[in-house]
Protein backbone atom coordinates (compact mmCIF):
# COMPACT_ATOMS: atom_id res chain seq x y z
CA UNK A 1 0.00 0.00 0.00
CA UNK A 2 1.42 3.36 -1.00
CA UNK A 3 -0.61 5.47 1.44
CA UNK A 4 -1.98 3.07 4.08
CA UNK A 5 -3.01 6.00 6.30
CA UNK A 6 -5.74 6.71 3.73
CA UNK A 7 -6.17 3.43 1.88
CA UNK A 8 -6.80 1.44 5.07
CA UNK A 9 -8.68 4.21 6.90
CA UNK A 10 -11.59 3.19 9.14
CA UNK A 11 -14.94 3.85 7.46
CA UNK A 12 -16.12 6.34 10.08
CA UNK A 13 -12.94 8.36 9.87
CA UNK A 14 -13.17 8.26 6.07
CA UNK A 15 -16.78 9.51 6.14
CA UNK A 16 -15.76 12.43 8.35
CA UNK A 17 -12.97 13.33 5.95
CA UNK A 18 -15.30 13.03 2.96
CA UNK A 19 -17.95 15.25 4.56
CA UNK A 20 -15.41 17.88 5.51
CA UNK A 21 -14.02 17.90 1.97
CA UNK A 22 -17.47 17.87 0.38
CA UNK A 23 -18.63 20.85 2.43
CA UNK A 24 -15.59 22.87 1.39
CA UNK A 25 -15.98 21.75 -2.24
CA UNK A 26 -19.62 22.76 -2.58
CA UNK A 27 -18.88 26.22 -1.19
CA UNK A 28 -15.88 26.58 -3.47
CA UNK A 29 -17.73 25.70 -6.68
CA UNK A 30 -20.77 27.81 -5.71
CA UNK A 31 -18.54 30.83 -5.30
CA UNK A 32 -16.20 30.29 -8.23
CA UNK A 33 -18.07 28.50 -11.03
CA UNK A 34 -21.13 30.31 -12.42
CA UNK A 35 -22.44 27.09 -13.97
CA UNK A 36 -22.68 25.43 -10.56
CA UNK A 37 -24.13 28.51 -8.91
CA UNK A 38 -26.89 28.60 -11.55
CA UNK A 39 -27.52 24.87 -11.30
CA UNK A 40 -27.67 24.86 -7.50
CA UNK A 41 -29.96 27.88 -7.46
CA UNK A 42 -32.24 26.37 -10.09
CA UNK A 43 -32.47 23.15 -8.07
CA UNK A 44 -33.06 25.09 -4.86
CA UNK A 45 -30.14 23.51 -3.01
CA UNK A 46 -27.74 25.27 -0.72
CA UNK A 47 -24.03 24.45 -0.58
CA UNK A 48 -24.34 24.25 3.23
CA UNK A 49 -24.82 20.56 3.89
CA UNK A 50 -24.69 18.53 7.07
CA UNK A 51 -24.38 14.94 5.84
CA UNK A 52 -22.99 13.01 2.87
CA UNK A 53 -26.54 11.90 2.00
CA UNK A 54 -27.40 15.52 1.18
CA UNK A 55 -25.34 15.17 -2.00
CA UNK A 56 -28.14 13.19 -3.64
CA UNK A 57 -30.24 16.39 -3.79
CA UNK A 58 -27.68 18.11 -5.98
CA UNK A 59 -28.02 18.26 -9.77
CA UNK A 60 -25.90 16.07 -12.02
CA UNK A 61 -23.12 17.26 -14.28
CA UNK A 62 -23.08 15.75 -17.77
CA UNK A 63 -20.67 15.71 -20.67
CA UNK A 64 -22.69 18.43 -22.43
CA UNK A 65 -22.11 20.81 -19.51
CA UNK A 66 -18.39 20.40 -20.06
CA UNK A 67 -18.75 20.80 -23.82
CA UNK A 68 -20.71 24.02 -23.54
CA UNK A 69 -18.16 25.36 -21.04
CA UNK A 70 -15.41 24.76 -23.64
CA UNK A 71 -12.63 25.57 -23.15
CA UNK A 72 -12.23 27.03 -19.64
CA UNK A 73 -15.79 27.76 -18.45
CA UNK A 74 -15.80 25.22 -15.64
CA UNK A 75 -12.41 26.05 -14.18
CA UNK A 76 -12.69 27.05 -10.51
CA UNK A 77 -9.38 28.90 -10.32
CA UNK A 78 -7.80 31.63 -12.47
CA UNK A 79 -5.73 30.34 -15.40
CA UNK A 80 -2.53 31.54 -13.75
CA UNK A 81 -3.02 28.77 -11.17
CA UNK A 82 -3.50 26.10 -13.84
CA UNK A 83 -0.23 24.36 -14.65
CA UNK A 84 -1.47 21.80 -17.16
CA UNK A 85 -4.45 21.01 -19.37
CA UNK A 86 -5.59 17.71 -20.84
CA UNK A 87 -8.55 16.94 -22.99
CA UNK A 88 -10.90 14.09 -23.75
CA UNK A 89 -10.56 12.30 -27.06
CA UNK A 90 -13.70 13.85 -28.50
CA UNK A 91 -14.65 10.68 -30.39
CA UNK A 92 -18.33 11.36 -29.77
CA UNK A 93 -18.39 15.13 -30.26
CA UNK A 94 -16.53 18.29 -29.38
CA UNK A 95 -13.51 17.78 -27.13
CA UNK A 96 -13.60 18.90 -23.53
CA UNK A 97 -10.75 20.55 -21.66
CA UNK A 98 -9.70 19.84 -18.09
CA UNK A 99 -7.18 21.87 -16.08
CA UNK A 100 -4.90 20.91 -13.20
CA UNK A 101 -3.33 23.07 -10.51
CA UNK A 102 0.05 22.23 -9.02
CA UNK A 103 -1.80 20.61 -6.12
CA UNK A 104 -3.97 18.57 -8.52
CA UNK A 105 -0.87 17.17 -10.23
CA UNK A 106 0.59 16.34 -6.79
CA UNK A 107 -2.52 14.44 -5.73
CA UNK A 108 -2.88 12.74 -9.13
CA UNK A 109 0.72 11.53 -8.87
CA UNK A 110 -0.03 10.06 -5.44
CA UNK A 111 -3.20 8.37 -6.69
CA UNK A 112 -1.40 6.85 -9.68
CA UNK A 113 1.40 5.70 -7.36
CA UNK A 114 -1.32 3.99 -5.30
CA UNK A 115 -2.65 2.38 -8.49
CA UNK A 116 0.75 1.03 -9.44
CA UNK A 117 1.39 -0.20 -5.89
CA UNK A 118 -2.07 -1.81 -6.00
CA UNK A 119 -0.85 -3.81 -9.02
CA UNK A 120 2.17 -4.95 -7.00
CA UNK A 121 4.70 -2.37 -8.25
CA UNK A 122 7.40 -0.72 -6.15
CA UNK A 123 10.57 1.40 -6.57
CA UNK A 124 12.48 -1.61 -7.95
CA UNK A 125 10.11 -1.96 -10.91
CA UNK A 126 10.53 -0.86 -14.52
CA UNK A 127 7.34 0.67 -15.85
CA UNK A 128 6.79 0.90 -19.61
CA UNK A 129 4.21 3.61 -20.24
CA UNK A 130 2.61 2.68 -23.54
CA UNK A 131 -0.43 4.91 -23.09
CA UNK A 132 -0.29 7.90 -25.42
CA UNK A 133 1.47 11.02 -24.14
CA UNK A 134 -0.18 14.29 -25.00
CA UNK A 135 -3.65 15.65 -24.45
CA UNK A 136 -4.84 12.15 -23.47
CA UNK A 137 -4.46 11.71 -19.71
CA UNK A 138 -3.18 8.11 -19.90
CA UNK A 139 0.50 8.63 -20.69
CA UNK A 140 1.40 11.52 -18.38
CA UNK A 141 -0.94 10.25 -15.67
CA UNK A 142 0.83 6.90 -15.38
CA UNK A 143 4.21 8.58 -15.91
CA UNK A 144 3.92 10.90 -12.91
CA UNK A 145 2.60 8.08 -10.72
CA UNK A 146 5.45 5.81 -11.69
CA UNK A 147 8.03 8.50 -10.91
CA UNK A 148 6.26 9.30 -7.64
CA UNK A 149 6.49 5.64 -6.67
CA UNK A 150 10.20 5.74 -7.47
CA UNK A 151 9.97 3.15 -10.23
CA UNK A 152 12.11 3.34 -13.35
CA UNK A 153 9.85 4.94 -15.92
CA UNK A 154 10.05 4.33 -19.68
CA UNK A 155 8.07 7.12 -21.42
CA UNK A 156 7.73 5.25 -24.73
CA UNK A 157 4.12 6.34 -25.45
CA UNK A 158 1.94 4.37 -27.92
CA UNK A 159 2.69 3.01 -31.37
CA UNK A 160 5.58 1.25 -33.10
CA UNK A 161 4.67 -2.13 -31.70
CA UNK A 162 7.89 -3.92 -32.66
CA UNK A 163 9.88 -1.32 -30.76
CA UNK A 164 7.55 -1.80 -27.76
CA UNK A 165 8.43 -5.51 -27.73
CA UNK A 166 12.14 -4.84 -28.22
CA UNK A 167 12.15 -2.33 -25.35
CA UNK A 168 10.25 -4.74 -23.10
CA UNK A 169 12.93 -7.31 -23.75
CA UNK A 170 16.04 -5.11 -23.70
CA UNK A 171 15.05 -2.79 -20.82
CA UNK A 172 13.62 -5.60 -18.69
CA UNK A 173 10.15 -4.09 -18.31
CA UNK A 174 8.29 -5.48 -15.29
CA UNK A 175 5.09 -3.41 -15.52
CA UNK A 176 3.36 -2.61 -18.82
CA UNK A 177 0.71 0.12 -19.01
CA UNK A 178 -1.58 0.22 -22.08
CA UNK A 179 -5.08 -0.58 -23.30
CA UNK A 180 -6.04 -4.29 -23.15
CA UNK A 181 -6.54 -4.45 -26.92
CA UNK A 182 -3.06 -3.02 -27.48
CA UNK A 183 -1.66 -5.58 -25.01
CA UNK A 184 -3.00 -8.31 -27.32
CA UNK A 185 -1.36 -6.68 -30.34
CA UNK A 186 1.94 -6.47 -28.46
CA UNK A 187 1.64 -10.17 -27.60
CA UNK A 188 0.91 -11.10 -31.25
CA UNK A 189 3.81 -8.99 -32.43
CA UNK A 190 6.18 -10.59 -29.90
CA UNK A 191 5.13 -14.00 -31.22
CA UNK A 192 5.88 -12.91 -34.80
CA UNK A 193 9.28 -11.64 -33.66
CA UNK A 194 10.01 -15.01 -32.06
CA UNK A 195 10.02 -13.53 -28.54
CA UNK A 196 8.24 -15.50 -25.84
CA UNK A 197 6.83 -13.00 -23.34
CA UNK A 198 6.92 -15.72 -20.67
CA UNK A 199 10.73 -15.55 -20.78
CA UNK A 200 10.68 -11.81 -19.96
CA UNK A 201 10.59 -10.38 -16.40
CA UNK A 202 7.11 -8.87 -16.96
CA UNK A 203 5.11 -9.08 -13.67
CA UNK A 204 1.90 -7.23 -14.37
CA UNK A 205 0.09 -5.13 -16.90
CA UNK A 206 -2.12 -2.23 -15.86
CA UNK A 207 -4.73 -2.13 -18.54
CA UNK A 208 -7.55 0.37 -18.88
CA UNK A 209 -9.22 3.09 -20.97
CA UNK A 210 -11.64 0.65 -22.60
CA UNK A 211 -14.11 -1.97 -21.35
CA UNK A 212 -12.85 -5.54 -21.41
CA UNK A 213 -14.13 -8.86 -20.18
CA UNK A 214 -12.98 -11.44 -17.63
CA UNK A 215 -12.37 -13.96 -20.42
CA UNK A 216 -10.15 -11.47 -22.20
CA UNK A 217 -8.22 -11.00 -18.95
CA UNK A 218 -7.55 -14.73 -18.74
CA UNK A 219 -6.41 -14.74 -22.34
CA UNK A 220 -4.08 -11.76 -21.86
CA UNK A 221 -2.62 -13.34 -18.72
CA UNK A 222 -1.99 -16.62 -20.48
CA UNK A 223 -0.42 -15.12 -23.59
CA UNK A 224 1.67 -12.53 -21.70
CA UNK A 225 2.55 -14.61 -18.65
CA UNK A 226 1.75 -11.77 -16.23
CA UNK A 227 -1.05 -10.50 -14.04
CA UNK A 228 -3.52 -8.31 -15.92
CA UNK A 229 -4.79 -5.56 -13.61
CA UNK A 230 -7.82 -3.47 -14.54
CA UNK A 231 -7.51 0.25 -13.88
CA UNK A 232 -10.15 2.93 -14.26
CA UNK A 233 -10.23 6.63 -14.78
CA UNK A 234 -11.60 9.35 -16.98
CA UNK A 235 -10.27 12.76 -17.86
CA UNK A 236 -13.40 14.58 -16.64
CA UNK A 237 -12.73 13.28 -13.13
CA UNK A 238 -8.92 13.22 -13.26
CA UNK A 239 -7.58 10.56 -15.62
CA UNK A 240 -6.23 7.14 -14.66
CA UNK A 241 -6.03 6.60 -10.90
CA UNK A 242 -9.69 7.00 -9.98
CA UNK A 243 -10.06 3.29 -9.19
CA UNK A 244 -7.85 0.25 -9.50
CA UNK A 245 -7.79 -3.46 -8.91
CA UNK A 246 -5.51 -4.93 -6.27
CA UNK A 247 -3.83 -8.32 -6.54
CA UNK A 248 -7.15 -9.96 -5.54
CA UNK A 249 -8.43 -8.94 -9.01
CA UNK A 250 -11.96 -8.76 -7.70
CA UNK A 251 -13.25 -5.26 -8.27
CA UNK A 252 -11.54 -1.87 -8.45
CA UNK A 253 -10.93 0.06 -5.22
CA UNK A 254 -12.25 3.59 -5.66
CA UNK A 255 -9.96 6.20 -4.09
CA UNK A 256 -12.80 7.32 -1.85
CA UNK A 257 -10.80 9.92 0.04
CA UNK A 258 -10.66 11.91 -3.23
CA UNK A 259 -13.75 10.76 -5.12
CA UNK A 260 -17.29 10.09 -3.94
CA UNK A 261 -18.85 7.30 -5.96
CA UNK A 262 -22.56 6.77 -6.45
CA UNK A 263 -24.38 4.23 -8.58
CA UNK A 264 -27.66 5.52 -9.98
CA UNK A 265 -30.53 4.01 -11.89
CA UNK A 266 -30.12 5.69 -15.32
CA UNK A 267 -33.92 5.84 -15.76
CA UNK A 268 -35.07 7.21 -12.39
CA UNK A 269 -31.68 8.88 -11.64
CA UNK A 270 -32.03 7.71 -8.02
CA UNK A 271 -29.05 6.17 -6.21
CA UNK A 272 -29.25 2.36 -5.91
CA UNK A 273 -27.90 0.33 -2.94
CA UNK A 274 -24.47 -1.34 -3.01
CA UNK A 275 -24.58 -4.52 -5.08
CA UNK A 276 -27.04 -3.21 -7.68
CA UNK A 277 -25.93 -2.25 -11.19
CA UNK A 278 -26.36 1.19 -12.64
CA UNK A 279 -24.54 4.20 -13.99
CA UNK A 280 -21.43 5.33 -12.12
CA UNK A 281 -21.47 8.92 -10.84
CA UNK A 282 -18.44 10.65 -9.34
CA UNK A 283 -17.89 13.78 -7.30
CA UNK A 284 -14.31 15.01 -6.99
CA UNK A 285 -13.52 15.95 -3.37
CA UNK A 286 -10.11 17.56 -3.71
CA UNK A 287 -9.76 18.77 -7.31
CA UNK A 288 -8.95 22.47 -7.51
CA UNK A 289 -8.67 23.19 -11.23
CA UNK A 290 -11.92 21.67 -12.36
CA UNK A 291 -13.94 20.19 -9.52
CA UNK A 292 -16.92 18.16 -10.70
CA UNK A 293 -20.16 17.55 -8.85
CA UNK A 294 -22.07 14.31 -9.53
CA UNK A 295 -20.60 13.65 -12.97
CA UNK A 296 -22.57 11.04 -14.94
CA UNK A 297 -19.89 8.83 -16.50
CA UNK A 298 -22.26 6.68 -18.64
CA UNK A 299 -20.20 3.71 -17.43
CA UNK A 300 -22.21 0.76 -16.15
CA UNK A 301 -20.98 -0.96 -12.99
CA UNK A 302 -21.94 -1.76 -9.40
CA UNK A 303 -20.38 -1.60 -5.95
CA UNK A 304 -19.24 -5.01 -4.75
CA UNK A 305 -20.51 -5.38 -1.18
CA UNK A 306 -18.15 -6.62 1.52
CA UNK A 307 -14.53 -6.16 2.45
CA UNK A 308 -11.48 -6.99 0.37
CA UNK A 309 -8.87 -9.34 1.88
CA UNK A 310 -6.11 -6.94 0.72
CA UNK A 311 -6.81 -4.66 3.68
CA UNK A 312 -7.80 -1.58 1.70
CA UNK A 313 -10.93 -0.03 3.13
CA UNK A 314 -12.10 1.62 -0.08
CA UNK A 315 -15.20 0.10 -1.65
CA UNK A 316 -14.75 -1.75 -4.92
CA UNK A 317 -16.58 -1.13 -8.17
CA UNK A 318 -17.00 -4.05 -10.52
CA UNK A 319 -15.13 -3.90 -13.82
CA UNK A 320 -17.03 -1.64 -16.22
CA UNK A 321 -18.97 -3.91 -18.55
CA UNK A 322 -19.96 -1.19 -20.97
CA UNK A 323 -20.88 2.43 -21.43
CA UNK A 324 -24.43 3.49 -21.88
CA UNK A 325 -22.93 5.53 -24.79
CA UNK A 326 -21.54 2.36 -26.39
CA UNK A 327 -24.80 0.57 -25.94
CA UNK A 328 -26.27 -0.43 -29.26
CA UNK A 329 -29.98 -0.68 -29.71
CA UNK A 330 -30.58 -3.46 -32.22
CA UNK A 331 -34.19 -4.15 -33.07
CA UNK A 332 -35.07 -2.66 -29.71
CA UNK A 333 -32.67 -4.84 -27.72
CA UNK A 334 -29.85 -3.23 -25.71
CA UNK A 335 -26.50 -4.72 -26.63
CA UNK A 336 -22.98 -3.96 -25.38
CA UNK A 337 -20.07 -4.85 -27.70
CA UNK A 338 -18.19 -6.18 -24.66
CA UNK A 339 -20.74 -9.02 -24.46
CA UNK A 340 -19.50 -10.20 -27.86
CA UNK A 341 -15.90 -10.09 -26.74
CA UNK A 342 -16.77 -12.11 -23.64
CA UNK A 343 -18.28 -14.84 -25.84
CA UNK A 344 -15.40 -14.91 -28.33
CA UNK A 345 -12.74 -15.16 -25.66
CA UNK A 346 -14.39 -18.40 -24.51
CA UNK A 347 -14.37 -20.14 -27.91
CA UNK A 348 -11.21 -21.90 -29.09
CA UNK A 349 -10.40 -21.38 -32.75
CA UNK A 350 -11.28 -17.69 -32.91
CA UNK A 351 -9.31 -14.61 -31.85
CA UNK A 352 -10.92 -11.98 -29.59
CA UNK A 353 -10.75 -9.50 -32.47
CA UNK A 354 -14.09 -8.63 -33.94
CA UNK A 355 -16.01 -5.92 -35.66
CA UNK A 356 -19.75 -5.38 -35.55
CA UNK A 357 -21.30 -4.01 -38.71
CA UNK A 358 -24.78 -2.59 -38.30
CA UNK A 359 -26.89 -1.91 -41.35
CA UNK A 360 -30.49 -1.79 -42.46
CA UNK A 361 -32.39 -4.00 -44.87
CA UNK A 362 -35.65 -2.12 -45.42
CA UNK A 363 -36.68 -1.11 -41.91
CA UNK A 364 -34.93 -4.09 -40.34
CA UNK A 365 -31.60 -3.69 -38.53
CA UNK A 366 -29.02 -6.22 -39.67
CA UNK A 367 -26.00 -7.19 -37.62
CA UNK A 368 -22.96 -8.86 -39.03
CA UNK A 369 -20.13 -9.78 -36.69
CA UNK A 370 -16.78 -10.31 -38.38
CA UNK A 371 -14.65 -12.65 -36.32
CA UNK A 372 -11.04 -13.56 -36.94
CA UNK A 373 -10.11 -17.22 -37.03
CA UNK A 374 -7.16 -18.01 -34.76
CA UNK A 375 -3.91 -18.41 -36.74
CA UNK A 376 -3.22 -21.84 -35.19
CA UNK A 377 -6.62 -23.26 -36.13
CA UNK A 378 -6.80 -26.26 -38.48
CA UNK A 379 -7.96 -24.82 -41.79
CA UNK A 380 -8.36 -28.03 -43.76
CA UNK A 381 -11.95 -28.99 -43.17
CA UNK A 382 -14.79 -26.84 -44.42
CA UNK A 383 -17.27 -28.51 -42.12
CA UNK A 384 -15.16 -27.76 -39.04
CA UNK A 385 -14.94 -24.12 -40.09
CA UNK A 386 -18.68 -24.06 -40.68
CA UNK A 387 -19.26 -25.69 -37.30
CA UNK A 388 -17.07 -22.97 -35.73
CA UNK A 389 -19.03 -20.28 -37.54
CA UNK A 390 -22.31 -21.78 -36.31
CA UNK A 391 -21.05 -22.06 -32.75
CA UNK A 392 -19.93 -18.44 -32.71
CA UNK A 393 -23.26 -17.34 -34.12
CA UNK A 394 -25.22 -19.47 -31.66
CA UNK A 395 -23.30 -18.30 -28.60
CA UNK A 396 -23.41 -14.62 -29.54
CA UNK A 397 -27.11 -14.86 -30.30
CA UNK A 398 -27.91 -16.44 -26.98
CA UNK A 399 -25.77 -13.88 -25.13
CA UNK A 400 -27.36 -10.90 -26.89
CA UNK A 401 -30.85 -12.25 -27.55
CA UNK A 402 -30.63 -10.82 -31.06
CA UNK A 403 -30.23 -12.78 -34.27
CA UNK A 404 -27.05 -11.98 -36.13
CA UNK A 405 -24.86 -13.17 -38.99
CA UNK A 406 -21.28 -14.23 -38.37
CA UNK A 407 -18.53 -14.03 -40.93
CA UNK A 408 -15.20 -15.71 -40.30
CA UNK A 409 -12.38 -13.53 -41.57
CA UNK A 410 -8.68 -14.18 -42.04
CA UNK A 411 -6.23 -13.93 -39.14
CA UNK A 412 -5.07 -10.36 -38.42
CA UNK A 413 -7.36 -8.90 -41.08
CA UNK A 414 -9.26 -6.69 -38.64
CA UNK A 415 -7.38 -3.47 -38.17
CA UNK A 416 -5.52 -3.29 -34.84
CA UNK A 417 -5.80 -0.19 -32.77
CA UNK A 418 -2.90 1.26 -30.82
CA UNK A 419 -5.29 2.99 -28.45
CA UNK A 420 -8.98 2.41 -27.97
CA UNK A 421 -10.29 -0.25 -30.35
CA UNK A 422 -13.00 0.57 -32.92
CA UNK A 423 -15.46 -2.30 -32.58
CA UNK A 424 -18.61 -0.99 -34.17
CA UNK A 425 -19.33 0.32 -37.65
CA UNK A 426 -22.85 1.69 -37.80
CA UNK A 427 -24.09 2.18 -41.35
CA UNK A 428 -27.74 2.58 -40.35
CA UNK A 429 -28.06 6.37 -40.39
CA UNK B 1 2.41 -39.10 -46.15
CA UNK B 2 2.31 -35.88 -48.13
CA UNK B 3 2.27 -32.38 -46.60
CA UNK B 4 -0.56 -30.45 -48.15
CA UNK B 5 -1.12 -26.74 -47.47
CA UNK B 6 -4.66 -25.84 -46.39
CA UNK B 7 -5.24 -22.10 -46.63
CA UNK B 8 -8.28 -20.21 -45.32
CA UNK B 9 -9.31 -17.33 -47.57
CA UNK B 10 -12.22 -14.97 -47.52
CA UNK B 11 -14.26 -14.76 -50.70
CA UNK B 12 -13.04 -11.46 -52.03
CA UNK B 13 -11.73 -10.48 -55.41
CA UNK B 14 -7.99 -10.83 -55.85
CA UNK B 15 -7.31 -12.85 -52.71
CA UNK B 16 -6.44 -16.06 -54.58
CA UNK B 17 -4.14 -14.03 -56.82
CA UNK B 18 -2.40 -12.63 -53.73
CA UNK B 19 -2.00 -16.14 -52.38
CA UNK B 20 -0.38 -17.53 -55.52
CA UNK B 21 1.78 -14.41 -55.96
CA UNK B 22 3.05 -14.84 -52.41
CA UNK B 23 4.04 -18.41 -53.25
CA UNK B 24 5.80 -17.32 -56.40
CA UNK B 25 7.63 -14.64 -54.39
CA UNK B 26 8.94 -17.42 -52.15
CA UNK B 27 10.03 -19.38 -55.24
CA UNK B 28 7.56 -22.13 -54.40
CA UNK B 29 6.41 -24.29 -57.31
CA UNK B 30 2.98 -25.90 -57.14
CA UNK B 31 1.99 -29.38 -58.24
CA UNK B 32 -1.73 -29.06 -57.64
CA UNK B 33 -4.24 -26.54 -56.32
CA UNK B 34 -7.89 -27.08 -55.56
CA UNK B 35 -10.36 -24.55 -54.12
CA UNK B 36 -13.30 -25.65 -52.00
CA UNK B 37 -15.68 -22.82 -51.26
CA UNK B 38 -18.74 -21.86 -49.28
CA UNK B 39 -20.77 -18.65 -49.58
CA UNK B 40 -18.35 -16.68 -47.41
CA UNK B 41 -14.97 -18.32 -47.36
CA UNK B 42 -12.90 -20.90 -49.12
CA UNK B 43 -10.23 -23.44 -48.29
CA UNK B 44 -7.43 -23.72 -50.84
CA UNK B 45 -5.53 -27.02 -50.81
CA UNK B 46 -2.12 -27.02 -52.41
CA UNK B 47 0.60 -29.58 -53.09
CA UNK B 48 3.87 -27.71 -53.63
CA UNK B 49 7.62 -27.71 -53.18
CA UNK B 50 9.02 -26.78 -49.73
CA UNK B 51 5.63 -26.77 -47.95
CA UNK B 52 7.04 -25.50 -44.61
CA UNK B 53 8.66 -22.51 -46.30
CA UNK B 54 5.43 -21.94 -48.24
CA UNK B 55 3.46 -21.93 -44.97
CA UNK B 56 5.84 -19.39 -43.41
CA UNK B 57 5.64 -17.12 -46.46
CA UNK B 58 1.84 -17.21 -46.48
CA UNK B 59 1.54 -16.61 -42.73
CA UNK B 60 3.82 -13.61 -43.04
CA UNK B 61 1.25 -12.18 -45.48
CA UNK B 62 -1.58 -12.78 -43.03
CA UNK B 63 -3.04 -16.00 -44.41
CA UNK B 64 -4.37 -18.70 -42.09
CA UNK B 65 -2.46 -21.82 -43.07
CA UNK B 66 -2.18 -25.35 -41.76
CA UNK B 67 -0.29 -28.38 -43.03
CA UNK B 68 -2.46 -31.44 -43.58
CA UNK B 69 -1.27 -34.99 -44.01
CA UNK B 70 -2.70 -36.62 -47.11
CA UNK B 71 -1.95 -39.81 -49.06
CA UNK B 72 -0.75 -39.83 -52.67
CA UNK B 73 -1.27 -42.91 -54.85
CA UNK B 74 0.18 -43.34 -58.31
CA UNK B 75 -2.23 -45.07 -60.68
CA UNK B 76 -2.09 -45.85 -64.42
CA UNK B 77 -3.69 -43.08 -66.46
CA UNK B 78 -6.33 -45.47 -67.80
CA UNK B 79 -10.06 -45.98 -67.17
CA UNK B 80 -10.64 -47.45 -63.70
CA UNK B 81 -7.40 -46.16 -62.19
CA UNK B 82 -9.16 -44.19 -59.45
CA UNK B 83 -11.98 -46.68 -58.98
CA UNK B 84 -9.46 -49.42 -58.11
CA UNK B 85 -8.15 -47.37 -55.20
CA UNK B 86 -11.57 -46.33 -53.93
CA UNK B 87 -12.79 -49.92 -53.99
CA UNK B 88 -9.90 -50.92 -51.71
CA UNK B 89 -10.92 -48.19 -49.23
CA UNK B 90 -14.57 -49.19 -49.59
CA UNK B 91 -13.91 -52.85 -48.93
CA UNK B 92 -12.05 -51.96 -45.72
CA UNK B 93 -14.69 -49.51 -44.54
CA UNK B 94 -12.29 -46.55 -44.81
CA UNK B 95 -14.07 -43.28 -45.37
CA UNK B 96 -12.57 -40.73 -47.77
CA UNK B 97 -13.05 -37.15 -46.59
CA UNK B 98 -11.97 -35.64 -49.88
CA UNK B 99 -9.94 -36.55 -52.93
CA UNK B 100 -8.53 -34.95 -56.06
CA UNK B 101 -6.31 -36.06 -58.90
CA UNK B 102 -3.76 -34.63 -61.27
CA UNK B 103 -1.86 -35.85 -64.30
CA UNK B 104 1.55 -34.68 -65.40
CA UNK B 105 1.41 -34.11 -69.20
CA UNK B 106 3.23 -36.86 -71.08
CA UNK B 107 3.17 -39.19 -68.11
CA UNK B 108 1.46 -42.58 -68.23
CA UNK B 109 0.40 -42.15 -64.60
CA UNK B 110 -2.01 -40.06 -62.62
CA UNK B 111 -1.58 -39.03 -58.95
CA UNK B 112 -4.63 -39.40 -56.71
CA UNK B 113 -4.63 -37.46 -53.42
CA UNK B 114 -6.78 -38.69 -50.52
CA UNK B 115 -7.60 -37.28 -47.11
CA UNK B 116 -8.67 -40.18 -44.90
CA UNK B 117 -8.88 -40.41 -41.15
CA UNK B 118 -7.76 -44.01 -40.66
CA UNK B 119 -4.32 -45.25 -39.63
CA UNK B 120 -4.68 -48.41 -41.69
CA UNK B 121 -5.01 -46.57 -45.00
CA UNK B 122 -1.44 -46.83 -46.28
CA UNK B 123 -0.90 -50.48 -45.34
CA UNK B 124 -4.25 -51.43 -46.84
CA UNK B 125 -3.27 -49.80 -50.13
CA UNK B 126 0.15 -51.46 -50.16
CA UNK B 127 -1.36 -54.85 -49.35
CA UNK B 128 -3.61 -54.39 -52.38
CA UNK B 129 -0.50 -53.87 -54.55
CA UNK B 130 -1.09 -50.15 -55.10
CA UNK B 131 1.77 -47.62 -55.36
CA UNK B 132 1.71 -45.18 -52.44
CA UNK B 133 4.23 -42.46 -53.24
CA UNK B 134 6.57 -40.73 -50.83
CA UNK B 135 6.78 -36.96 -50.46
CA UNK B 136 10.17 -36.65 -52.18
CA UNK B 137 8.76 -38.24 -55.32
CA UNK B 138 6.21 -35.47 -55.56
CA UNK B 139 7.92 -32.29 -54.37
CA UNK B 140 11.12 -30.85 -52.91
CA UNK B 141 10.95 -31.37 -49.13
CA UNK B 142 12.13 -28.86 -46.56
Amino acid sequence: MYQPEFEAMAREELNDLQLQRLQALLKRVYENVPLYRDKFDAAGVSPDITSLEDLSKFPFTVKDDMRSAYPYGMFAVPLKDIVRVHSSSGTTGQITVVGYTKGDIERWSDLMARTLACAGAGPEDIVQVTYGYGLFTGGLGVHYGSERLGATTIPISGGNTKRQVQVMKDFGTTILACTPSYALLIAETALEMGIDLHDLPLKAGIFGAEPWSENMRLQVEEIMGCKAIDIYGLSEIMGPGVASECSEQHGLHVNEDHFLVEIIDPETLQPVPDGESGEVVFTTLTKEGIPVIRYRTRDISRIIPGECPCGRGFRRMERVTGRSDDMLIIRGVNVFPSQIEQVLAGIPGVAPHYQVILDKRGSMDTVEVNVEVAPDMSFDEIRELEALQNRVRGEIQSALAVSIAVKLVEPKSIERSQGKAVRVIDKRS
Amino acid sequence: MIDQLSVFIENKAGRLAELTRTLSGAQVNMRALILADTAEFGVVRIICDRPHEAKRALEAEGFGVSLTQVIAVQVPDTPGGLADVLEVFGAEGINVEYAYCFVEPGSAYAVDIFKVDDERAISVLRDAGLTVIAAEQLYAKD
